[in-house]
């Protein structure tokens, strides 16, 4: 069994009357002859790492490479500590805040999961511990919508790119977003068609997003980005559970991301030489670091 | 591919290229010496040199030295660790030709002075290293699969002698790479198997006549 494009994963998953994560994990049982304990035991310890990166980022300040962001989470923390119970509860609030902590965790030399990339490694882990919270489920469930959201990305990688250096912001944290959202549909009881077209969505946002770092540090944009792209994918989510379509399929959406990562110039795609990275403020911060 | 590259490898941040990727050239070098390092020389390339400090590209190279793992916490430390363990190193930049961006030179000596090591090494993204140039010979190791990497004298048959050692431990060879500088000197295989050769089978190749240097380097 394989698969090389979303409809395919899609096919497979309704002809087997189960969800994507289900033939992720057989394949990739398959082909690394393993059993599946054995690969779920490999993604219950990324898993673990997900929340030990959360936990640190939620909790400390963190020293980074540039020193340009390190206290994000703990300042959202702070203020959710004050804001009303329902703000509190509310989980957009409790997704940015796991997003921006792991992403500080990343910039400070910490551990985390790339996903997949280690400067979008905060989204997916935000959107997949935030629902399972909130709707009390157990690791094994956690597990398992990793390996959705594993195996929505590891079409993306025949296809195209994953690296901001070829394809722009576009194929990271559209990737990573895309991947949440699919994850999400599953986590909260939705088909495989579903999943794919919250893929869909999510990645649609996003196309065109541009990678210009500032100082060529994974800090400025790149931090506050993980928060917003997790929320992205949660909306995503819910826009598919409704039966909202996407109009463009998956598989072309990846192919319009490709096209678009080509034809971005070069001084968008993660070598600090345009947007952002060559503002007056972003010089100034490179001169002096 | 395994789906564990897309979510994975855990990792010490900010970057699988510059840090995850740099960590890992480092440890391929230490593999390829197989010798306690007196003296590492790190020359950085391209936006390696340009963003190493911002992204602990040098202190996940002379981790990988120490021989960490991406995964390792010591990464941050790794220079003080360095100190400790009584490896000299030290950092410098430099401008290599038609190399990709993110490549590394590693010179390493030991401490008798009797052997150096040189590799030029580059991060592909993601993670993903490849090694290109071993003692100025042209390479492509990317540590992938279990490889061995073999010292043997250039002469007829040789290949022939080591694939079927191989071959008696029901070794599949997935992708094999032979190299010389001149005629009849010294030849160089890079060897990527599906299967992990045991003890057996690397002292049998290194008792082998005409075999000089045989090294294991795990799949990383």
């Amino acid at each position: 069994m394989e698969y090389a494009t979303i409809k395919e994963l899609v096919s497979l998953a309704e002809a087997a009357e189960t969800s994507i994560w289900k033939i992720v994990l057989q394949v990739e049982a398959e082909e690394e002859e393993m059993t599946e304990a054995e690969v779920r035991k490999s993604m219950l310890a990324n898993l673990n790492v997900m929340k030990e990166a959360v936990d640190y980022g939620r909790k400390n300040n963190i020293q980074t490479g540039g020193g340009l962001v390190g206290d994000e989470a703990l300042k959202l923390e702070k203020y959710l500590t004050t804001a009303s119970k329902s703000e509190q509860n509310n989980i957009y609030n409790k997704m940015i805040t796991y997003a921006l902590a792991t992403a500080e965790v990343n910039a400070g030399m910490g551990k985390i999961v790339a996903g997949p990339t280690a400067g979008v490694s905060g989204i997916v882990p935000a959107v997949v511990l935030a629902i399972g919270e909130e709707n009390s489920l157990s690791d094994q469930k956690l597990v398992e919508a990793l390996f959705t959201a594993a195996g929505l990305g590891y079409v993306v990688s025949r296809k195209a790119t994953l690296a901001g250096a070829a394809g722009g912001c576009q194929a990271e944290c559209g990737v990573g977003a895309a991947m949440a959202a699919g994850a999400a549909v599953e986590l909260r009881g939705g088909s495989p068609r579903m999943a794919a077209d919250a893929f869909a969505v999510a990645l649609k946002n996003l196309l065109g997003l541009v990678c210009d770092p500032v100082a060529g540090l994974v800090e400025v944009p790149c931090v506050k980005r993980n928060a917003f792209a997790a929320a992205h994918a949660y909306t995503a989510s819910t826009m598919a559970l409704a039966g909202i379509e996407s109009v463009i399929p998956a598989d072309e959406v990846i192919m319009a991301m490709t096209e678009i990562g080509d034809q971005m110039p070069t001084c968008l795609k993660e070598t600090s030489r345009g947007g952002l990275a060559v503002t007056p403020t972003a010089l100034k911060i490179k001169q002096d670091l | 591919m395994s789906i564990f590259e897309i979510m994975g490898p855990a990792m010490i941040g900010p970057s699988s290229s510059h840090t995850a990727g740099a960590a890992r050239i480092g440890r391929m070098a230490k593999l390829l010496f197989a010798d306690k390092i007196d003296r590492a020389v790190v020359k950085l390339h391209g936006s390696f040199a340009d963003t190493a400090v911002g992204h602990g590209t040098d202190r996940a190279i002379i981790g990988g030295l120490l021989g960490f793992l991406p995964d390792d916490q010591r990464l941050r430390s790794s220079f003080e660790l360095a100190e400790t363990e009584g490896m000299e190193f030290s950092i410098e930049e430099v401008k290599l030709r038609e190399v990709h961006p993110n490549t590394a030179q590693i010179i390493l000596y030991n401490k008798e002075k009797t052997k150096n090591l040189e590799i030029v090494a580059s991060s592909i993204g993601g993670g993903r290293i490849k090694v290109t140039e071993i003692n100025g010979s042209t390479v492509e190791l990317t540590g992938r699969m279990p490889t061995l990497w073999i010292l043997h004298q250039d002469r007829p048959g040789e290949v022939g002698i080591i694939t079927s050692i191989l071959g008696s431990y029901k070794i599949n060879i997935a992708f094999m790479q032979v190299y010389r500088n001149r005629k009849g000197e010294i030849g160089s295989c890079i060897i990527e198997m599906d299967d992990q050769p045991n003890q057996d089978v690397i002292t049998k190749l290194e008792n082998s006549e005409d075999i000089l240097q045989v090294r294991y380097l795990p799949r990383i």
